[in-house]
């Protein structure tokens, strides 16, 4: 554990953030093409990750532990949140059959 | 070890959140996000933050993983059976996330050089340190956490169970 701590001992703090913002454009691009339901949900699930990297990075940069508390937080909302999408989808495929978000439409204009 | 196991996680990282969004099959997708959720808790042990690495494996690769892939089998999509946007939206869905990625980059360069990251206490994320601050600091809150959570499991249940008959 000592030497595999060692490794970021010197990766810039910008590294991390330009991670963080890849995975979180990943995820906004997932949101954007896909038109099953429940892939939707997996890209926003990538975008709540890649934010709870950030924290982490900054947390260890500023010697701070309230950004790790911030991220515990996150997932536990995180759960939560899977849940609840999880069993609304459920209750879509039980009405329309599908879970393509794209019949779902009855709000367009 | 060296700072090259960093950019090999964070390569690995990119590449299976791509193979998440652009695989077909759904399933592969979730087993994908598997992965990629596991190249995350490889960061946070790098970090030093054990905790938040442990309660990412678990919540995340055991429990979250688990609820996806159950409802995946309980709906019984398979390949095919949703189809996919027209190429136009995909480019356009794609040059949208580019755009996203200049703009946060653009404003990450007006910043100074970082200096590297340093570990300036070694148990800052350890079960020790975190649990002090989680039960002193920020009590209320954890509290309030337990609420939601029962709240949430209400939800699920009121919402995915069938309705009951009309009379």
């Amino acid at each position: 554990m000592e030497n595999l701590t060692q490794a970021i001992q010197g990766v810039p703090l910008n590294h991390y953030i330009l991670l963080s913002i890849i995975v979180f454009a990943i995820g906004v691009v997932g949101v954007l093409i896909r038109r099953n339901a429940i892939v939707i949900f997996m890209s926003v699930e990538l975008m709540l990750n890649a934010v709870n990297l950030l924290l982490i990075a900054f947390s260890v940069h500023h010697n701070d532990p309230s950004g790790q508390v911030f991220v515990f937080f996150i997932m536990a909302l995180a759960a939560a949140e899977v849940a609840i999408g999880l069993a609304i989808i459920v209750m879509i495929y039980r009405n329309i059959n599908s879970t393509d978000v794209n019949i779902l439409n009855k709000l367009k204009w | 070890m060296s700072i090259s196991l960093f950019y090999f996680v964070a390569f690995l990282t990119i590449f299976f959140a791509l193979l998440v969004i652009f695989s077909k099959n759904p399933v592969h997708s979730v087993l994908y996000l598997i992965v990629t959720f596991f190249t995350f808790t490889l960061h946070y042990i790098m970090l030093n933050a054990q905790f938040l690495a442990i309660v990412n494996f678990i919540v995340y690769m055991g429990a979250i993983m688990v609820l996806f892939l159950f409802v995946l089998m309980l709906l019984n999509l398979n390949e095919g059976s949703i189809g996919s946007k027209s190429n136009l939206l995909k480019m356009v869905g794609v040059i949208a996330g580019m755009c996203l990625i200049i703009t946060l980059v653009g404003s990450l360069r007006a910043l100074d050089t970082s200096d590297p990251l340093v570990l300036q206490t070694q148990d800052l994320g350890l079960v020790k340190n975190l649990g002090k601050v989680l039960f002193s600091k920020f009590l209320l809150p954890f509290e309030i956490s337990s609420i939601l959570l029962l709240s949430a499991m209400i939800g699920a249940v009121l919402l995915a169970k069938k309705d009951i008959k009309q009379v």
